[in-house]
Protein backbone atom coordinates (compact mmCIF):
# COMPACT_ATOMS: atom_id res chain seq x y z
CA UNK A 1 0.00 0.00 0.00
CA UNK A 2 2.13 3.11 -1.43
CA UNK A 3 -0.76 5.84 -0.33
CA UNK A 4 -0.16 4.73 3.39
CA UNK A 5 3.11 4.41 3.44
CA UNK A 6 3.44 7.80 2.36
CA UNK A 7 1.20 9.44 4.91
CA UNK A 8 3.02 8.03 7.61
CA UNK A 9 5.94 8.93 6.32
CA UNK A 10 4.96 12.76 6.48
CA UNK A 11 4.78 12.45 10.17
CA UNK A 12 8.28 11.73 12.51
CA UNK A 13 7.34 8.95 14.49
CA UNK A 14 6.91 9.06 18.17
CA UNK A 15 9.13 6.14 18.96
CA UNK A 16 11.83 5.26 17.53
CA UNK A 17 13.64 1.80 18.22
CA UNK A 18 16.39 1.69 16.00
CA UNK A 19 18.48 -2.05 15.71
CA UNK A 20 18.40 -1.97 19.89
CA UNK A 21 20.63 -4.58 21.19
CA UNK A 22 19.54 -5.37 24.62
CA UNK A 23 21.73 -7.61 26.96
CA UNK A 24 21.23 -8.66 30.62
CA UNK A 25 23.37 -10.70 33.32
CA UNK A 26 21.84 -13.54 34.96
CA UNK A 27 24.59 -15.49 37.46
CA UNK A 28 25.90 -17.51 35.29
CA UNK A 29 25.46 -16.05 31.80
CA UNK A 30 25.36 -13.18 30.17
CA UNK A 31 22.47 -13.77 28.09
CA UNK A 32 21.10 -11.45 24.51
CA UNK A 33 17.58 -11.15 24.75
CA UNK A 34 17.02 -8.92 21.57
CA UNK A 35 19.55 -8.56 18.43
CA UNK A 36 19.09 -5.24 16.41
CA UNK A 37 15.23 -5.09 16.73
CA UNK A 38 14.08 -2.28 15.06
CA UNK A 39 10.81 -0.47 14.74
CA UNK A 40 8.55 2.72 14.37
CA UNK A 41 5.08 3.61 16.56
CA UNK A 42 3.29 6.58 15.66
CA UNK A 43 1.01 8.50 17.92
CA UNK A 44 -2.10 7.05 17.96
CA UNK A 45 -1.44 3.58 16.98
CA UNK A 46 -1.88 0.48 19.20
CA UNK A 47 1.70 -1.43 18.68
CA UNK A 48 1.49 -4.70 19.61
CA UNK A 49 4.63 -6.84 19.99
CA UNK A 50 4.27 -10.49 19.69
CA UNK A 51 6.27 -13.41 20.47
CA UNK A 52 6.88 -16.32 22.45
CA UNK A 53 8.79 -16.41 25.31
CA UNK A 54 12.53 -15.57 25.42
CA UNK A 55 12.04 -13.29 22.12
CA UNK A 56 12.87 -10.57 25.07
CA UNK A 57 9.41 -8.65 24.25
CA UNK A 58 9.14 -7.92 27.73
CA UNK A 59 13.01 -7.11 28.41
CA UNK A 60 12.45 -4.42 24.91
CA UNK A 61 9.48 -2.71 26.89
CA UNK A 62 11.46 -2.39 30.17
CA UNK A 63 14.49 -0.91 27.77
CA UNK A 64 11.74 1.78 26.52
CA UNK A 65 10.62 2.48 30.08
CA UNK A 66 13.70 3.65 30.97
CA UNK A 67 14.70 0.57 33.15
CA UNK A 68 17.71 -0.95 31.24
CA UNK A 69 20.17 0.69 28.31
CA UNK A 70 20.86 -0.90 24.77
CA UNK A 71 24.14 -2.03 24.14
CA UNK A 72 23.65 -1.42 20.88
CA UNK A 73 21.22 0.94 18.83
CA UNK A 74 19.58 3.97 20.50
CA UNK A 75 15.14 4.47 21.43
CA UNK A 76 14.22 7.57 20.69
CA UNK A 77 10.76 9.54 22.38
CA UNK A 78 10.10 12.49 19.68
CA UNK A 79 13.57 12.95 18.77
CA UNK A 80 14.53 12.30 22.68
CA UNK A 81 17.30 9.46 23.51
CA UNK A 82 15.58 7.90 26.84
CA UNK A 83 18.42 7.26 29.32
CA UNK A 84 15.96 6.79 32.40
CA UNK A 85 12.63 6.04 33.76
CA UNK A 86 9.90 8.48 33.51
CA UNK A 87 6.61 9.33 33.70
CA UNK A 88 6.21 10.42 30.25
CA UNK A 89 6.21 6.80 29.63
CA UNK A 90 3.98 5.47 32.24
CA UNK A 91 4.03 1.41 32.34
CA UNK A 92 1.67 -1.58 33.26
CA UNK A 93 3.22 -4.49 34.88
CA UNK A 94 1.42 -7.84 34.47
CA UNK A 95 2.20 -8.20 38.36
CA UNK A 96 -0.89 -7.06 40.59
CA UNK A 97 1.77 -5.95 43.43
CA UNK A 98 2.15 -3.01 41.08
CA UNK A 99 -0.45 -1.35 43.12
CA UNK A 100 1.15 0.36 46.45
CA UNK A 101 -0.79 -1.71 49.12
CA UNK A 102 -0.56 1.74 51.29
CA UNK A 103 -2.79 4.00 49.20
CA UNK A 104 -6.17 3.07 48.72
CA UNK A 105 -7.76 3.37 44.68
CA UNK A 106 -8.17 7.08 44.46
CA UNK A 107 -4.80 7.58 46.09
CA UNK A 108 -2.93 5.62 43.62
CA UNK A 109 -3.91 6.96 40.41
CA UNK A 110 -3.48 10.28 42.12
CA UNK A 111 0.46 9.33 43.41
CA UNK A 112 2.21 9.83 40.05
CA UNK A 113 0.39 13.39 40.08
CA UNK A 114 1.81 14.23 42.98
CA UNK A 115 5.26 13.01 43.11
CA UNK A 116 5.82 15.55 39.51
CA UNK A 117 3.68 17.73 41.14
CA UNK A 118 1.61 18.24 38.00
CA UNK A 119 -1.32 19.70 39.43
CA UNK A 120 -2.59 20.78 43.26
CA UNK A 121 -3.92 17.81 45.52
CA UNK A 122 -7.62 19.34 44.60
CA UNK A 123 -7.68 19.04 40.71
CA UNK A 124 -5.44 15.84 41.01
CA UNK A 125 -8.10 14.55 43.14
CA UNK A 126 -10.48 15.40 40.46
CA UNK A 127 -8.82 14.51 37.99
CA UNK A 128 -8.04 10.83 39.15
CA UNK A 129 -11.88 10.31 39.87
CA UNK A 130 -12.71 11.17 36.43
CA UNK A 131 -10.31 8.56 35.35
CA UNK A 132 -11.66 6.02 37.70
CA UNK A 133 -15.05 6.36 36.29
CA UNK A 134 -13.64 5.51 33.16
CA UNK A 135 -12.59 2.54 34.15
CA UNK A 136 -16.02 1.80 36.07
CA UNK A 137 -14.40 1.65 39.71
CA UNK A 138 -15.84 4.75 40.94
CA UNK A 139 -17.71 3.27 43.86
CA UNK A 140 -14.29 1.39 44.79
CA UNK A 141 -12.26 4.98 45.09
CA UNK A 142 -11.53 4.71 48.78
CA UNK A 143 -10.89 0.69 48.92
CA UNK A 144 -7.09 -0.50 49.35
CA UNK A 145 -6.07 -2.72 46.66
CA UNK A 146 -5.99 -6.16 48.47
CA UNK A 147 -9.72 -6.08 48.88
CA UNK A 148 -10.08 -5.77 44.88
CA UNK A 149 -10.11 -8.96 42.41
CA UNK A 150 -7.56 -9.18 39.50
CA UNK A 151 -9.41 -7.44 36.99
CA UNK A 152 -9.88 -4.36 38.85
CA UNK A 153 -6.41 -3.97 40.05
CA UNK A 154 -5.34 -4.00 36.54
CA UNK A 155 -8.05 -1.21 35.84
CA UNK A 156 -7.00 0.75 38.55
CA UNK A 157 -3.06 0.59 37.11
CA UNK A 158 -4.41 1.50 33.97
CA UNK A 159 -6.40 4.49 35.47
CA UNK A 160 -2.84 5.50 37.35
CA UNK A 161 -0.99 5.26 34.18
CA UNK A 162 -3.87 7.54 31.57
CA UNK A 163 -3.99 9.92 34.51
CA UNK A 164 -0.38 10.85 33.55
CA UNK A 165 -1.51 11.48 30.08
CA UNK A 166 1.87 9.89 29.05
CA UNK A 167 3.52 10.26 25.46
CA UNK A 168 3.12 6.53 25.08
CA UNK A 169 1.30 3.72 27.53
CA UNK A 170 3.46 0.69 27.97
CA UNK A 171 2.01 -2.45 29.18
CA UNK A 172 3.58 -5.45 29.28
CA UNK A 173 1.16 -8.66 29.46
CA UNK A 174 -1.35 -6.87 31.62
CA UNK A 175 -3.86 -9.46 31.10
CA UNK A 176 -2.01 -12.20 30.75
CA UNK A 177 -2.52 -13.46 34.86
CA UNK A 178 -6.32 -13.13 34.79
CA UNK A 179 -9.30 -15.84 34.14
CA UNK A 180 -10.18 -16.07 30.38
CA UNK A 181 -13.36 -14.33 31.15
CA UNK A 182 -12.31 -11.18 32.74
CA UNK A 183 -8.93 -10.93 30.27
CA UNK A 184 -11.46 -11.14 27.22
CA UNK A 185 -13.48 -8.23 29.36
CA UNK A 186 -10.75 -6.38 29.55
CA UNK A 187 -9.50 -6.31 26.14
CA UNK A 188 -12.49 -4.89 24.98
CA UNK A 189 -12.47 -2.12 27.67
CA UNK A 190 -9.38 -1.02 26.26
CA UNK A 191 -10.51 -1.10 22.88
CA UNK A 192 -13.48 1.11 24.59
CA UNK A 193 -11.45 3.13 26.46
CA UNK A 194 -9.04 4.05 23.25
CA UNK A 195 -11.76 5.38 21.46
CA UNK A 196 -12.72 7.77 24.10
CA UNK A 197 -9.47 8.61 25.07
CA UNK A 198 -7.20 8.27 21.98
CA UNK A 199 -4.11 7.42 23.77
CA UNK A 200 -0.61 5.67 22.02
CA UNK A 201 0.20 2.46 23.56
CA UNK A 202 3.12 -0.48 23.30
CA UNK A 203 1.51 -3.51 24.02
CA UNK A 204 3.68 -6.95 24.92
CA UNK A 205 1.85 -10.50 24.49
CA UNK A 206 2.42 -13.67 23.98
CA UNK A 207 -1.38 -14.43 22.96
CA UNK A 208 -1.93 -14.22 19.01
CA UNK A 209 -5.38 -13.65 19.50
CA UNK A 210 -5.06 -10.84 21.90
CA UNK A 211 -2.64 -8.76 19.12
CA UNK A 212 -5.33 -8.88 16.88
CA UNK A 213 -8.16 -7.80 19.03
CA UNK A 214 -6.14 -5.08 20.63
CA UNK A 215 -3.48 -4.17 18.48
CA UNK A 216 -3.49 -1.74 15.11
CA UNK A 217 0.20 -2.91 14.13
CA UNK A 218 1.60 -6.37 15.30
CA UNK A 219 5.86 -6.70 15.29
CA UNK A 220 6.25 -10.09 15.26
CA UNK A 221 9.58 -11.54 17.02
CA UNK A 222 11.31 -15.18 16.81
CA UNK A 223 13.02 -16.40 19.82
CA UNK A 224 16.25 -16.68 21.33
CA UNK A 225 17.37 -13.83 20.31
CA UNK A 226 14.59 -12.11 19.59
CA UNK A 227 14.70 -10.75 16.17
CA UNK A 228 11.95 -8.86 13.97
CA UNK A 229 10.25 -11.66 12.08
CA UNK A 230 7.25 -9.08 10.41
CA UNK A 231 5.22 -6.35 11.14
CA UNK A 232 1.87 -6.74 10.04
CA UNK A 233 -1.08 -4.55 10.41
CA UNK A 234 -4.66 -5.20 12.21
CA UNK A 235 -6.40 -2.04 12.59
CA UNK A 236 -9.59 -3.65 10.45
CA UNK A 237 -10.23 -6.47 12.96
CA UNK A 238 -12.23 -6.03 16.15
CA UNK A 239 -14.41 -8.05 18.53
CA UNK A 240 -17.07 -8.14 15.99
CA UNK A 241 -14.77 -9.93 13.62
CA UNK A 242 -13.68 -13.30 15.93
CA UNK A 243 -14.60 -16.10 14.14
CA UNK A 244 -14.56 -14.32 10.13
CA UNK A 245 -12.19 -15.59 7.02
CA UNK A 246 -10.29 -12.19 7.54
CA UNK A 247 -9.16 -12.89 11.29
CA UNK A 248 -8.57 -16.58 10.95
CA UNK A 249 -6.35 -16.06 7.79
CA UNK A 250 -4.24 -13.06 9.54
CA UNK A 251 -4.37 -15.63 12.97
CA UNK A 252 -2.76 -18.50 10.97
CA UNK A 253 -0.51 -16.73 9.24
CA UNK A 254 1.10 -15.20 12.62
CA UNK A 255 0.36 -18.75 13.64
CA UNK A 256 2.88 -19.94 11.12
CA UNK A 257 5.60 -17.45 11.13
CA UNK A 258 5.23 -17.95 15.11
CA UNK A 259 5.90 -22.25 14.77
CA UNK A 260 7.80 -21.88 11.81
CA UNK A 261 10.51 -21.40 14.44
CA UNK A 262 9.93 -24.71 16.02
CA UNK A 263 10.60 -26.24 13.13
CA UNK A 264 13.61 -24.83 11.69
CA UNK A 265 15.05 -25.07 15.24
CA UNK A 266 14.21 -28.97 15.16
CA UNK A 267 15.78 -29.36 12.04
CA UNK A 268 18.86 -27.32 13.66
CA UNK A 269 19.57 -29.53 16.02
CA UNK A 270 18.41 -32.63 14.29
CA UNK A 271 21.44 -32.05 11.82
CA UNK A 272 23.85 -30.34 14.33
CA UNK A 273 22.96 -34.42 16.08
CA UNK A 274 23.19 -36.22 13.17
CA UNK B 1 1.85 -56.18 25.70
CA UNK B 2 -1.73 -56.48 27.41
CA UNK B 3 -3.95 -54.15 26.60
CA UNK B 4 -4.86 -53.14 30.30
CA UNK B 5 -7.86 -51.12 29.07
CA UNK B 6 -9.11 -54.59 28.35
CA UNK B 7 -9.15 -56.13 31.82
CA UNK B 8 -11.17 -52.96 33.48
CA UNK B 9 -14.71 -52.59 33.70
CA UNK B 10 -15.17 -48.79 32.10
CA UNK B 11 -17.66 -47.30 33.49
CA UNK B 12 -19.92 -45.94 31.03
CA UNK B 13 -21.52 -42.62 31.97
CA UNK B 14 -25.23 -42.67 31.21
CA UNK B 15 -26.62 -39.89 28.10
CA UNK B 16 -28.35 -37.50 29.42
CA UNK B 17 -30.68 -34.42 28.34
CA UNK B 18 -29.71 -30.73 29.06
CA UNK B 19 -31.01 -28.76 31.40
CA UNK B 20 -31.90 -25.14 30.87
CA UNK B 21 -33.05 -23.57 34.52
CA UNK B 22 -34.53 -19.79 34.59
CA UNK B 23 -32.03 -18.18 37.92
CA UNK B 24 -34.75 -17.39 40.69
CA UNK B 25 -34.70 -14.12 42.33
CA UNK B 26 -32.36 -13.52 45.14
CA UNK B 27 -35.14 -13.69 47.88
CA UNK B 28 -35.97 -17.50 47.29
CA UNK B 29 -32.56 -18.30 48.17
CA UNK B 30 -33.33 -17.29 52.14
CA UNK B 31 -30.46 -15.54 54.55
CA UNK B 32 -26.91 -17.02 53.94
CA UNK B 33 -25.62 -15.61 57.00
CA UNK B 34 -26.25 -15.51 60.91
CA UNK B 35 -25.30 -12.64 63.39
CA UNK B 36 -22.87 -14.63 65.77
CA UNK B 37 -23.66 -14.40 69.57
CA UNK B 38 -22.13 -12.38 72.35
CA UNK B 39 -19.21 -15.02 73.33
CA UNK B 40 -18.31 -15.90 69.55
CA UNK B 41 -18.00 -11.80 69.21
CA UNK B 42 -15.77 -11.64 72.70
CA UNK B 43 -13.62 -14.15 70.92
CA UNK B 44 -12.59 -12.21 68.11
CA UNK B 45 -11.20 -9.61 70.07
CA UNK B 46 -7.60 -10.54 70.31
CA UNK B 47 -7.39 -8.36 73.76
CA UNK B 48 -10.77 -10.68 74.89
CA UNK B 49 -8.53 -13.65 74.35
CA UNK B 50 -5.02 -12.14 76.11
CA UNK B 51 -6.99 -11.12 78.74
CA UNK B 52 -8.13 -14.49 79.53
CA UNK B 53 -4.48 -16.29 79.44
CA UNK B 54 -3.38 -13.46 81.73
CA UNK B 55 -6.17 -14.44 84.12
CA UNK B 56 -5.22 -17.80 84.10
CA UNK B 57 -1.58 -17.12 84.72
CA UNK B 58 -2.52 -14.77 87.55
CA UNK B 59 -5.02 -17.57 89.37
CA UNK B 60 -1.86 -20.39 88.73
CA UNK B 61 0.51 -17.80 90.70
CA UNK B 62 -1.73 -17.24 93.49
CA UNK B 63 -2.62 -20.59 93.85
CA UNK B 64 1.16 -21.99 93.52
CA UNK B 65 2.34 -19.15 96.82
CA UNK B 66 -0.22 -19.83 98.48
CA UNK B 67 0.69 -24.02 98.46
CA UNK B 68 4.32 -22.96 99.29
CA UNK B 69 3.40 -20.09 101.70
CA UNK B 70 7.10 -18.62 101.71
CA UNK B 71 7.10 -14.93 100.56
CA UNK B 72 10.77 -14.54 100.88
CA UNK B 73 11.22 -16.79 97.94
CA UNK B 74 7.65 -16.34 96.12
CA UNK B 75 5.24 -13.51 97.43
CA UNK B 76 1.33 -14.49 96.31
CA UNK B 77 0.15 -11.68 93.93
CA UNK B 78 -2.55 -10.33 96.53
CA UNK B 79 1.17 -9.49 98.50
CA UNK B 80 2.82 -7.94 95.33
CA UNK B 81 -0.03 -6.16 93.91
CA UNK B 82 -0.29 -4.68 97.96
CA UNK B 83 3.45 -3.81 97.79
CA UNK B 84 2.97 -2.53 94.35
CA UNK B 85 0.15 -0.25 95.36
CA UNK B 86 2.19 1.36 98.63
CA UNK B 87 5.73 1.99 95.93
CA UNK B 88 3.17 3.78 93.64
CA UNK B 89 1.18 5.86 96.47
CA UNK B 90 3.89 6.43 99.04
CA UNK B 91 6.74 4.82 97.60
CA UNK B 92 9.22 6.20 94.88
CA UNK B 93 8.11 3.66 91.91
CA UNK B 94 6.14 6.69 89.64
CA UNK B 95 9.73 8.19 90.13
CA UNK B 96 12.10 5.50 89.34
CA UNK B 97 9.64 4.40 86.41
CA UNK B 98 10.11 8.11 84.68
CA UNK B 99 13.51 8.27 85.28
CA UNK B 100 13.73 4.63 83.25
CA UNK B 101 11.20 5.69 80.63
CA UNK B 102 13.26 9.22 80.26
CA UNK B 103 16.52 7.08 79.38
CA UNK B 104 14.84 4.59 77.62
CA UNK B 105 12.93 6.99 75.47
CA UNK B 106 16.11 8.93 74.63
CA UNK B 107 18.27 5.82 73.98
CA UNK B 108 15.29 4.89 71.46
CA UNK B 109 14.93 7.42 69.67
CA UNK B 110 18.66 8.02 68.83
CA UNK B 111 18.77 4.47 67.82
CA UNK B 112 16.13 5.01 65.15
CA UNK B 113 17.17 8.23 64.05
CA UNK B 114 20.86 6.70 63.11
CA UNK B 115 18.84 3.36 61.75
CA UNK B 116 17.54 5.46 59.55
CA UNK B 117 20.54 6.98 58.48
CA UNK B 118 22.23 4.23 58.10
CA UNK B 119 19.95 2.15 56.22
CA UNK B 120 19.26 5.26 53.73
CA UNK B 121 23.05 5.23 52.97
CA UNK B 122 22.91 1.28 52.48
CA UNK B 123 20.33 1.51 50.12
CA UNK B 124 21.60 4.19 47.96
CA UNK B 125 25.26 2.74 47.11
CA UNK B 126 26.86 -0.53 47.35
CA UNK B 127 29.57 0.37 49.85
CA UNK B 128 26.85 1.55 51.82
CA UNK B 129 25.15 -1.75 51.49
CA UNK B 130 28.45 -3.49 52.44
CA UNK B 131 29.29 -1.32 55.58
CA UNK B 132 25.95 -1.47 57.00
CA UNK B 133 25.83 -5.50 56.54
CA UNK B 134 29.32 -6.08 57.76
CA UNK B 135 28.81 -3.71 60.83
CA UNK B 136 25.67 -5.58 61.55
CA UNK B 137 27.23 -8.75 61.51
CA UNK B 138 30.01 -8.09 63.87
CA UNK B 139 27.58 -5.56 66.73
CA UNK B 140 24.21 -7.43 66.37
CA UNK B 141 25.69 -10.31 68.20
CA UNK B 142 27.48 -8.53 70.81
CA UNK B 143 25.02 -8.10 74.28
CA UNK B 144 24.78 -4.21 74.79
CA UNK B 145 25.15 -4.75 78.46
CA UNK B 146 29.08 -5.88 77.57
CA UNK B 147 29.94 -2.30 76.41
CA UNK B 148 28.64 -0.48 79.40
CA UNK B 149 32.14 -1.06 82.02
CA UNK B 150 33.26 0.85 78.54
CA UNK B 151 30.41 3.16 78.16
CA UNK B 152 30.50 3.91 81.92
CA UNK B 153 34.83 5.29 81.24
CA UNK B 154 33.90 7.07 78.39
CA UNK B 155 30.67 8.76 79.45
CA UNK B 156 31.62 8.73 83.26
CA UNK B 157 28.48 7.82 85.78
CA UNK B 158 24.99 8.30 84.56
CA UNK B 159 22.03 8.57 82.34
CA UNK B 160 24.83 9.64 78.95
CA UNK B 161 26.02 5.69 79.39
CA UNK B 162 22.88 4.20 79.73
CA UNK B 163 21.61 6.08 76.31
CA UNK B 164 24.49 4.86 74.70
CA UNK B 165 24.00 1.31 75.43
CA UNK B 166 20.74 1.52 74.61
CA UNK B 167 21.61 3.37 71.56
CA UNK B 168 23.86 0.28 70.29
CA UNK B 169 21.01 -2.41 71.38
CA UNK B 170 18.60 -0.76 69.42
CA UNK B 171 20.09 0.60 66.21
CA UNK B 172 21.09 -3.19 64.48
CA UNK B 173 18.76 -4.69 65.23
CA UNK B 174 16.37 -2.31 63.79
CA UNK B 175 18.89 -1.40 60.81
CA UNK B 176 18.94 -5.37 59.94
CA UNK B 177 15.04 -5.58 60.17
CA UNK B 178 14.78 -2.29 58.27
CA UNK B 179 17.02 -2.76 55.29
CA UNK B 180 16.46 -6.80 54.95
CA UNK B 181 12.55 -4.83 54.88
CA UNK B 182 13.98 -2.70 51.88
CA UNK B 183 15.78 -5.52 49.60
CA UNK B 184 12.47 -8.16 49.72
CA UNK B 185 10.65 -5.05 48.19
CA UNK B 186 9.15 -6.94 44.74
CA UNK B 187 10.50 -5.89 41.77
CA UNK B 188 7.03 -4.74 40.11
CA UNK B 189 6.93 -2.12 42.57
CA UNK B 190 10.23 -1.01 42.60
CA UNK B 191 9.59 -0.55 39.23
CA UNK B 192 6.26 1.13 39.36
CA UNK B 193 7.73 3.57 41.74
CA UNK B 194 10.43 4.69 39.36
CA UNK B 195 8.40 4.41 36.43
CA UNK B 196 5.74 7.21 38.96
CA UNK B 197 8.88 9.15 38.93
CA UNK B 198 10.55 8.54 42.51
CA UNK B 199 13.96 8.90 42.54
CA UNK B 200 17.13 9.56 45.53
CA UNK B 201 15.16 10.27 48.75
CA UNK B 202 11.71 10.59 48.01
CA UNK B 203 11.82 6.88 46.31
CA UNK B 204 13.00 5.61 50.10
CA UNK B 205 10.60 7.92 51.68
CA UNK B 206 7.56 7.30 49.83
CA UNK B 207 8.35 3.35 48.26
CA UNK B 208 10.60 1.98 50.23
CA UNK B 209 9.57 2.35 54.03
CA UNK B 210 6.07 1.70 53.54
CA UNK B 211 6.64 -0.80 51.25
CA UNK B 212 9.02 -2.63 54.13
CA UNK B 213 6.67 -1.91 56.81
CA UNK B 214 5.94 -4.86 57.95
CA UNK B 215 9.71 -5.79 58.79
CA UNK B 216 10.46 -2.08 60.31
CA UNK B 217 7.80 -2.57 62.49
CA UNK B 218 8.99 -5.74 63.44
CA UNK B 219 12.41 -4.07 63.56
CA UNK B 220 10.70 -1.35 66.17
CA UNK B 221 9.44 -4.02 68.52
CA UNK B 222 12.82 -5.89 68.59
CA UNK B 223 14.77 -2.80 69.05
CA UNK B 224 12.06 -1.54 72.06
CA UNK B 225 12.36 -5.08 73.48
CA UNK B 226 16.17 -4.98 73.75
CA UNK B 227 16.37 -1.49 74.84
CA UNK B 228 14.14 -2.19 77.84
CA UNK B 229 15.97 -5.38 78.32
CA UNK B 230 19.13 -3.48 78.24
CA UNK B 231 18.07 -0.63 80.56
CA UNK B 232 16.99 -2.90 83.18
CA UNK B 233 19.67 -5.26 83.22
CA UNK B 234 22.34 -2.01 83.09
CA UNK B 235 20.26 -0.23 86.19
CA UNK B 236 20.06 -3.51 88.16
CA UNK B 237 24.52 -3.62 87.73
CA UNK B 238 24.99 0.30 87.88
CA UNK B 239 22.06 1.76 89.27
CA UNK B 240 23.72 1.76 92.90
CA UNK B 241 26.09 4.93 91.35
CA UNK B 242 23.53 6.67 89.52
CA UNK B 243 22.41 10.02 91.04
CA UNK B 244 18.56 8.93 90.65
CA UNK B 245 18.09 5.12 90.06
CA UNK B 246 15.31 3.81 87.33
CA UNK B 247 13.12 0.59 87.97
CA UNK B 248 16.46 -1.38 87.81
CA UNK B 249 17.76 0.23 91.09
CA UNK B 250 14.44 0.13 92.79
CA UNK B 251 14.50 -3.97 92.14
CA UNK B 252 17.87 -4.28 93.14
CA UNK B 253 17.54 -2.22 96.20
CA UNK B 254 14.41 -3.76 97.64
CA UNK B 255 16.04 -7.18 97.47
CA UNK B 256 19.23 -5.84 99.20
CA UNK B 257 16.40 -5.23 102.15
CA UNK B 258 14.84 -8.54 101.18
CA UNK B 259 11.39 -6.62 100.17
CA UNK B 260 10.62 -10.15 97.73
CA UNK B 261 6.86 -8.77 97.56
CA UNK B 262 8.47 -5.41 96.45
CA UNK B 263 10.92 -6.73 94.05
CA UNK B 264 8.09 -8.64 92.25
CA UNK B 265 5.82 -5.31 91.79
CA UNK B 266 9.16 -3.94 90.62
CA UNK B 267 9.28 -7.26 87.98
CA UNK B 268 5.24 -6.67 87.45
CA UNK B 269 5.88 -2.85 86.41
CA UNK B 270 8.39 -3.93 83.85
CA UNK B 271 6.17 -6.68 82.52
CA UNK B 272 3.13 -4.44 82.34
CA UNK B 273 4.71 -1.25 81.08
CA UNK B 274 6.22 -4.15 78.34
CA UNK B 275 2.55 -5.59 77.40
CA UNK B 276 0.83 -2.16 77.31
CA UNK B 277 3.65 -1.01 74.78
CA UNK B 278 3.21 -3.92 72.87
CA UNK B 279 -0.40 -4.97 72.84
CA UNK B 280 -1.54 -0.96 72.81
CA UNK B 281 0.96 1.35 70.99
CA UNK B 282 2.25 -1.22 68.35
CA UNK B 283 -0.85 -3.20 68.01
CA UNK B 284 -2.68 0.36 67.29
CA UNK B 285 0.06 0.77 64.81
CA UNK B 286 -0.37 -2.39 63.18
CA UNK B 287 -4.32 -1.99 62.92
CA UNK B 288 -3.88 1.87 60.94
CA UNK B 289 -1.51 0.86 58.79
CA UNK B 290 -0.03 -3.05 57.74
CA UNK B 291 -3.43 -4.37 58.80
CA UNK B 292 -5.37 -1.84 56.80
CA UNK B 293 -3.17 -2.24 53.92
CA UNK B 294 -3.83 -5.92 53.67
CA UNK B 295 0.03 -7.04 54.04
CA UNK B 296 -0.58 -8.43 57.51
CA UNK B 297 -4.07 -10.62 58.17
Amino acid sequence: MPGLETKADARAPLLAVEDVTLQYKTEHHLVTATWRVGFEVYEGERFVLLGPSGCGKSTLLKAVAGFMQPVEGEIRLSGKPIDRPGSDRMMVFQEFDQLLPWKTVLGNVMFPLLVNRRMPRTEAADHARALLAKVNLTRFENVHPHMLSGGMKQRVAIARALAMEPAVLLMDEPFAALDALTRRNMQEELRALWDDVGFTVLFVTHSIEEALLVGSRILVLSPHPGRVKAELNADHLGFSDIGTPAFETLHRRIHDLLFADKVETALATEIHNG
Amino acid sequence: MVDIAQHIARPEPPQRPERMIEVQAIGAVGDAARPLSIVERLLQYTLVRRLIVVVVLCVLWEAYARYLDNNLLFPTLTETVQALYDALVNGPLIERTVTSLQTLLMGYAAGLALAGIFTTLAVSTRVGTDFLSTLTAMFNPLPAIALLPLALLWFGLGAKSLVFVIIHSVLWAVALNTHSGFTSVSPTLRMAGQNCGLRGVSYVAFLLVPAAFPSILTGLKIGWAFAWRTLIAAELVFGVSSRSGGLGWFIFENRNQLEIPSVFAGLLTVIVIGLVVESVIFRSIENITIRRWGMQS
